[in-house]
């Protein structure tokens, strides 16, 4: 099992025709993702490395019966190809997109919730998401991923998601899904969503959850883990020696006055009975530590 | 992008928010002169990213042009909480009866846009904000939908503005919802909102944040970034395309990602030492990204070791490493190099640097050490 997608995940990419998009999604397929068509208004008709292009995504859907659309534009354009994805009816929606607007964000957030909450929409700026040996959308490396579980990763971050998902890898330990829900204000997938489904994921056994300073989406999560998750949590959350007021990188990362400190969301978590590491390391290593016991 | 007042002045006349004219100085001999042109009693005010500049002394009435250059030889220069003066804006001084607080943010946690609204606004609003939070009134908006003029009509009433004011205020918040949505801001906030001692209602200070994002669909902003305050290394860096930001310590950090960038910080400061800087190479970590990375740390005197982890997912670590070597050969490093790679070609990366390691030139294979051995060889370059 695996959350989100699986190895029967159909997908387009909106945007094949691009650079960025051409190049994420010819390996998405390479590693066995079924990327069933792309979309690029003005470009139907043609084809990318053997893979049908449409002018929208409604005829890629109807043509290939495609559930998840890769969102792979320029930030002015991904509000729009976003909310093209979710009127066809597309019901998971990867957006890699950075620097868009807030008020956009805001605005397709809401805008989903309300029209079309059949459609999930995860990122924008994320890496994307893999369930390793089944499908892969976005920009993780195949090649460090494990498949066979028993780890479920959640991540506001990149680079440090390919850190952890490296370091278990090597351990011979394998993971069920790994879900970047990227660095934004407002992303479309939270930490709530993914442990919630991680929660309900029979092969997932523990959760590797990785946080940074800004917003309130950690505290939440931690929240909500002592009231609904059983299963062990291991937390790092990155920023604890940010000044305030920088935005770190990511448009979210951000400490308000003492509002979104890492302490904060790092003491919410211990409360909640995560295991919260001082560094991705000792992430890993509590995780190694903790899957060593369930076996 | 923070604005000064002046900025956020005019940036809020584009959208129709009644704002108080004046003119800027930045010398003693022009507030003089705009001062008499203003009119007296004016109001100098001191042009800076950060609150509390009346109670420091930023903000001084005066009556005549004696009293003005007395006002701007002593605003000029002073410093407010780390920022200097540079600018003097001043406008006609504004009879005031009563000051509101007002602004228009996103709350991350809702996804939606808040409303604060305040009757008792001033200088003491964040005392206001921990004593009686009550007396500010949070009000959600649906992005989709927007503000309407009745939920704005019920906030005043709800707020306790005056009621005289009450009309004229659900106008100012109408247009500042349409600055802070048409504007692309992250933040629009007004405090005070005044109503003066004739019954109007004036805008009399504005704090506004853009959202940079957003600047390719404002040309209008470009004199906005013109007055952008970063020290020197920061502006090379901006001048680079890197993500930058600088600290004060004497670890140079360069990483790939946002998240890996913070992640060194903080193993830094875990094994005693302190960064200078946060830099993140972003996805391509080509050589020239990594001559500019070097260039902008080699510019630091600060810098006493620096530290390079990279964790090759797509980007690949032998490439990465061909990359540090080309830019050694066109950047010469004041202080030794610490590099730790990790994930995919990790081990030809190790292959390509080997032969090039010595005291300038470190390498570890795990963050931690790589962090301790920068941490060290900053010491030691101390001492």
């Amino acid at each position: 099992m695996a959350i989100f997608v699986d190895e029967n995940t159909k997908v387009i990419v909106q945007g094949l025709t691009g650079g960025q998009g051409r190049f994420h999604g010819l390996r998405n397929r390479e590693y066995g993702t079924k990327i069933v068509a792309g979309v690029t208004p003005g470009k139907g008709g043609t084809d990318v490395d053997g893979i049908p292009v449409f002018d929208t995504v409604e005829e890629a859907v109807a043509l290939t019966g495609a559930t998840a659309s890769f969102v792979s534009v320029p930030p002015r354009f991904a509000p729009n190809a976003i909310i093209e994805a979710a009127k066809a009816g597309i019901s998971f929606v990867v957006c890699i997109t950075e620097f868009i607007p807030t008020k956009d964000e805001a605005y397709f957030f809401n805008l989903l919730r309300d029209e079309y909450p059949g459609t999930r929409l995860l990122g924008p700026n994320c890496p994307g998401i893999i369930s390793p040996g089944r499908c892969n959308i976005g920009i993780t490396s195949g090649a460090i991923a494990l498949a066979g579980g028993p780890v479920g990763i959640v991540s506001r971050s990149g680079t440090l998601t390919y850190q952890a998902i490296h370091e278990l890898s090597q351990q011979g330990i394998g993971q069920t899904t790994c879900v970047g829900i990227g660095g934004d204000p407002v992303p479309g997938t939270t930490f709530i969503d993914c442990l919630a489904a991680f929660e309900a994921d029979v092969e997932t056994k523990a959760v590797l959850m990785i946080g940074e300073i800004g917003g309130s989406d950690e505290e939440k999560a931690a929240e909500y883990i002592s009231e609904h998750v059983s299963k062990p949590v291991v937390a790092y959350i990155a920023g604890q020696t940010a000044p305030p007021g920088k935005k770190m990188g990511h448009a979210g990362a951000i400490i308000s006055g003492s509002a979104g400190t890492a302490k904060a969301k790092m003491d919410a978590l211990a409360a909640a009975g995560v295991y919260v590491a001082a560094n991705p390391t000792a992430a890993g290593e509590i995780m190694v530590d903790i899957v060593k016991k369930l076996r | 992008m923070d604005l000064y007042e002046y900025q956020g002045k005019e940036f809020f006349s584009r959208y129709g928010v009644p704002t108080t004219q004046g003119r800027l100085a930045a010398t003693v001999e022009e507030a003089k002169f705009y001062a008499k042109e203003v009119g007296f009693p004016c109001v100098l005010k001191a042009q800076v990213h950060v609150g509390g500049r009346g109670k420091a002394g930023g903000i001084k009435i005066v009556n005549d042009q004696i009293e003005a250059s007395n006002a701007a030889d002593a605003i000029l220069g002073m410093t407010i909480k780390g920022h200097v003066v540079d600018r003097i804006w001043i406008e006609q001084a504004t009879q005031i009866a009563k000051e509101y607080y007002c602004s228009f943010t996103l709350d991350r946690a809702e996804r939606k846009y808040l409303l604060m609204l305040s009757a008792s606004g001033g200088i003491d609003i964040e005392e206001v904000a921990l004593t009686n939070p009550k007396a500010i009134i949070r009000r959600h908006i649906d992005p989709i939908h927007g503000v309407s003029e009745q939920i704005l009509a019920q906030a005043v009433v709800d707020a306790g503005i005056d009621e005289k004011a009450q009309s004229q205020v659900v106008e100012s918040l109408t247009k500042l919802y349409k600055a802070f949505v048409d504007g692309d801001a992250d933040l629009v906030e007004v405090n005070p909102l005044v109503l003066d001692t004739a019954g109007k209602v004036k805008v009399l200070d504005a704090k506004v944040t853009l959202d940079d994002n957003a600047a390719f669909r404002h040309p209008e902003w470009e004199s906005y970034f013109l007055t952008v305050e970063l020290d020197h290394r920061e502006k090379i860096a901006k001048e680079l395309g890197l993500t930058y930001i600088g600290l004060t310590g004497s670890v140079g950090i360069i990483a790939n990602g946002a998240g890996l960038a913070m992640a060194t910080l903080d193993v830094v400061n875990q094994v005693g030492g302190e960064a200078a800087n946060f830099l993140d190479l972003g996805g391509s970590a080509s050589a020239d990204t990594m001559v500019a990375a070097l260039e902008v740390i080699n510019d630091d005197d600060n810098v006493r070791s620096i530290l390079v982890n990279i964790f090759g997912g797509i980007v690949r670590c032998d490439l990465v490493a061909q990359g540090i070597c080309d830019a050694l050969q066109r950047v010469k490093l004041k202080a030794p190099l610490v590099i730790r790679l990790d994930g995919t070609n990790a081990d030809r990366a190790y292959e390509i640097l080997r032969p090039l390691t010595s005291d300038a030139l470190m390498i570890e294979t795990t963050m931690l050490l790589a962090a301790s051995r920068a941490v060290a060889a900053a010491n030691e370059q101390r001492n």
